[in-house]
């Protein structure tokens, strides 16, 4: 800190947080502002005109009354999604922690290439494979999984699955940098202290772990919940969640008042869930 | 515990080999008995087995060969968990997630043991740890740190108790302390400890008996007193302390029982060396004697020492260390010899360099070692 004074000055602490604050209070704090003001707005105006700020808080009741059902599908689709992410995630975080040698960099590297393409094409190549014609379904079909008339596509599992897919590297990441902090000694210690196998993962890696399955969870479920792209692509008009209603509520509907609503109830719903679920794990330090 | 089930609770390993997939023999045919309730110290150097030894009786690696069994029972392919054996690993490997407390009571809940709270206490209080219960390991000293190792592993009452290199990461004064500590702790608890350490000191002043290493085999094993006054070897003698080895000629024996000696001619000197001291058979050999042994007296003067004397030393270096003086002598066929003089103020100074000196030692201190090892083995290269 003293060579920083040294470099900066006296008030090197606000030069260096000044640029990131500028440019916070420029796109997130009016943005929120706005969107605040907007939802509180009468929704009797037009995205030309403008909206009148009337303090109308039955904006709020109404999205409420009218959305529930895309509220809830959104939440129980994000936590489907992040329950799978987080048992395939944790299994192929593990390996590359513990099992890989020097294979390591490669299978990390290998996590990571996803992102080299776009999140659209990746997710549209999965309309092709859950096709009704795709090869998938008419193997599914042959094995009698699915029924003659059954499809993927347009249904919660793709929706469900694409999430998954399109989330499952934000939840390997954090889960590895944990696993790998864990020093092997302490496995081999707890089985020298008469732990088996599984209490060995119970007593041990998993509590070690629990950093990264936060970490992890909320990097998946907090977009999760949010996300549209899946929905809109993968689901059907009945699979819609509350990402795709506030699309629509903006864009088609020009509904300002009543989308800004939807999207601060989805805000206060995830930060008070995210509170609930760090104070419950016990680890608050992460915040 | 009766006197008749001790017996039965010996380590004993047969044949212990061990070959890791990239070919490197770590531990070679190694057969070895460890009494019940002793302090046992495997000594070597780095790379020597010894610590691959220790993780094949905890069950961490599988011998590529031989038996491991505690009394009757074998535990060769034993899982780690299910062996009466615990370990002291080197880095500690506390729990970090876990109390002081917790971190101990961790092998009796697996074991399911219901109600640990007085086994706790009373392990915790034996190594004074109750103030530290409820700290996390993160707060505790390295000293504290090493005893919830030891309080965690000894709380199970394990047949035998591994310490890998316990006291490594301590510095040198809490290591004499801890030293005095673990010992205390052996004799109060009388079960088997298996102490793994590249400290000669440690191992010497802690264990009952020595199993000196070196390259995947026991060089030599004994009590710490046989092993540095006796060595059988070259790693032994230059490993455990320091020698002077000088080459001979084997001229013959005299005498007989214990009277027998060896006689050994030293550049033009005969000296006698007990035949309980000599240690090979062939034609030539290396003396050993220990630098504490090495008497020096400056020429013309009476040598206190029986028996013939060494004449034309010349005294090349003395270093003065406090209680004693080390001084280098360059003997007439041209090696250096050291020689610690304690300073009892007998001599009342130092012998001055380049000072013409008679050498001397007493003939019932030396060995005989094989010519054929080499006489720089086991030296510390630094």
């Amino acid at each position: 800190m003293a060579s920083l004074q040294r470099v900066f000055g006296k008030n090197a602490a606000y030069l260096l947080i000044g640029p990131a604050a500028i440019w916070l209070a420029l796109f997130f704090l009016f943005p929120m502002l706005s969107l605040l003001t907007t939802s509180l707005s009468d929704p009797a105006g037009n995205p030309i005109t403008g909206y009148d700020l009337t303090w109308r808080i039955q904006n709020y009741l109404e999205a409420l009354g009218d959305y529930w059902p895309y509220l809830l599908r959104s939440l129980l689709y994000a936590g489907i999604a992040t329950v799978l992410c987080l048992v395939l995630g944790y299994v192929l975080a593990y390996a590359i922690a513990f099992k890989a040698g020097r294979w390591k960099t490669v299978m990390l590297v290998l996590v990571i290439a996803p992102f080299f393409t776009s999140f659209l094409v990746r997710t549209l190549s999965w309309k092709l494979i859950l096709a009704d014609n795709g090869w998938l379904v008419e193997t599914l079909k042959a094995l009698w999984i699915l029924p003659e008339d059954g499809r993927l596509l347009a249904t919660p599992i793709a929706v469900v699955a694409g999430l998954t897919y399109n989330f499952l590297p934000f939840m390997i990441l954090p889960l590895y940098t944990s696993l790998e902090k864990i020093d092997p000694k302490l496995n081999e210690a707890a089985a020298d202290l008469y732990a088996s196998p599984f209490q060995r993962f119970a007593k041990v890696i998993w509590p070690l772990s629990l950093p990264g399955v936060v970490g992890g969870t909320l990097l998946t479920f907090i977009p999760a919940t949010g996300d549209y792209i899946n929905a809109e692509l993968l689901g059907s008009p009945n699979t819609q969640m509350v990402g795709n209603k506030i699309q629509a509520l903006f864009t088609t509907a020009s509904d300002y008042p009543h989308a800004s609503a939807l999207s601060v109830i989805l805000m206060v719903m995830i930060v008070a869930m995210v509170l609930y679920y760090v104070r419950k794990a016990g680890t608050e330090d992460l915040l | 515990m009766s006197p008749a089930e001790q017996a039965h609770g010996d380590l004993k390993l047969s044949g212990l080999h061990k070959r890791y997939p990239n070919g490197f023999t770590a531990v070679k045919s190694l057969d070895l008995v460890i009494p019940q309730g002793s302090f046992f110290a495997l000594l070597g150097p780095s790379g020597c087995g010894k610590t691959t030894t220790l993780r094949m009786v905890a069950g961490l690696e599988t011998p590529t060969a031989g038996t491991i069994e505690i009394g009757a029972n074998d535990i060769t392919h034993e899982k780690p968990y299910k062996r009466p054996v615990n370990t002291v690993f080197q880095n500690y490997a506390l729990f970090p997630h876990l109390t002081i407390a917790e971190n101990v009571e961790f092998g009796p809940k697996r074991r399911g043991v219901k109600d640990t709270r007085s086994q706790v206490k009373e392990i915790l209080e034996l190594t004074e740890l109750t103030e530290q219960a409820a700290k996390k390991p993160a707060q505790l000293s390295g000293g504290q740190q090493q005893r919830v190792a030891l309080a965690r592993a000894l709380i199970n009452r394990p047949e035998v108790l591994l310490l890998d290199e316990p006291l490594g990461a301590l510095d040198l004064k809490l290591r004499r302390a801890m030293q005095m500590e673990l010992k205390r702790i052996q004799e109060e608890v009388g079960l088997t400890f298996v102490h793994v350490t590249h400290d000669q000191e440690e191992a010497m002043t802690m264990a009952d008996t020595v199993a000196v290493m070196n390259e995947g085999r026991i060089e030599q094993l004994g009590t710490p007193y046989d092993l540095y006054t006796n060595p059988r070897t070259t790693f032994v003698a230059n490993f455990l302390g320091r020698s002077n080895l000088v080459k001979g000629t084997v001229l013959g024996r005299e005498g007989s029982g214990d009277d027998e000696v060896v006689k050994v001619d030293m550049h033009g000197t005969v000296v006698s060396i007990k035949a309980g001291r000599v240690h090979t058979d062939s034609s030539e050999g290396w003396i050993g004697i220990r630098p504490e042994k090495v008497l020096i007296q400056p020429a013309g003067t009476p040598v206190d020492a029986p028996g013939g004397y060494f004449a034309g030393a010349v005294v090349t270096e003395a270093s003065y260390m406090g209680t004693s003086t080390e001084y280098r002598l360059r003997m007439p066929w041209g090696q250096e010899l050291i020689c610690f003089e304690q300073n009892t103020g007998r001599r009342g100074g130092l012998v001055p360099v380049g000072t013409q000196v008679d050498v001397s030692w007493r003939p019932e201190f030396a060995f005989l070692l094989d010519s054929s090892q080499d006489a720089e083995a086991g030296l510390e290269e630094d």
